[in-house]
């Protein structure tokens, strides 16, 4: 998938894989992707509510060998 | 009509454990998108503190902590140090190196510092407010905190706690 901006969260804990995220998606335009790796297995569950409650879209979730692939369309 | 959710809590709390929730919830609910204010009272003022070393993690009397040694081989971190009251009030310097073990855990497990925490916070423009009573009660001067503090009473918290969709008190 294309994107825009890339945010490697991988390490990090609750709450900062969002932090972060919300930070990146300040730093690119409405409509474009922002691509984020997670290994935090809360992140899955917590980006899909921060997409629900923040109104940006959450493309898609995957998980392979213990990290997760995020990407989100800002609002 | 101003439709943003909002979000006040009471942080009354002066330990290292305790002073997390109010910060990881204030970043998180702000990130969502919430206008959040933290009113520290009491010991939550210790939160706020230019020095932040007097947040100690203490074991005694708390038997919901496990205590596990956040360095060496997994079969010894999986140990669970299950110390008797009498002899960790006894022991100098207890909790200093329980606090000191509980930092490198959290270092180990990704887990931001409460430093950063509250540096998220301030950039996300959650509001600090500090309880000025108790900044007196305890004989702690404004020049011990932060930038960036109201100091104020109980009712000017209600002003913004009564219009509120979350008020938590820890």
């Amino acid at each position: 998938m294309n994107f825009d901006k890339e945010l490697d969260a991988r390490g990090l804990n609750c709450p900062l894989p969002i932090l972060r995220a919300k930070k990146s998606l300040a730093e690119v335009e409405s409509g474009q992707v922002l691509k984020i790796l997670s290994t935090d297995p809360g992140s899955v569950k917590d980006f899909a509510a921060f997409a629900k409650q923040t109104g940006n879209e959450l493309l898609s979730t995957a998980e392979a060998g213990g990290e997760f692939t995020f990407f989100m369309k800002k609002k | 009509m101003d439709d943003t959710k909002k979000m006040a809590i009471i942080a009354t709390k002066g330990t290292l454990d305790w002073a997390y929730p109010p910060f990881i919830l204030a970043s998180t609910a702000a990130a969502l998108g919430y206008e959040v204010q933290i009113f520290f009272t009491f010991y939550g003022l210790q939160m706020v503190r230019k020095d932040l070393s007097g947040l100690k993690v203490s074991p005694l009397g708390n038997p919901g902590m496990p205590m596990k040694m956040p360095f060496g081989p997994k079969w010894f971190k999986g140990i669970n140090w299950n110390i008797p009251n009498a002899i960790q009030s006894l022991v100098p310097g207890y909790e200093s190196v329980a606090t000191g073990l509980m930092k490198m855990t959290i270092a180990n497990c990704g887990v931001a510092t409460i430093s950063d925490l509250r540096s998220l916070c301030q950039e996300a423009e959650v509001k600090f407010l500090a309880c000025q009573m108790t900044v007196e009660l305890f004989g702690f001067e404004h020049t011990d905190f932060i930038d960036g503090i109201e100091y104020v009473g109980a009712a000017t918290f209600f002003e913004f706690a009564g219009d509120t969709d979350i008020c938590l008190f820890i």
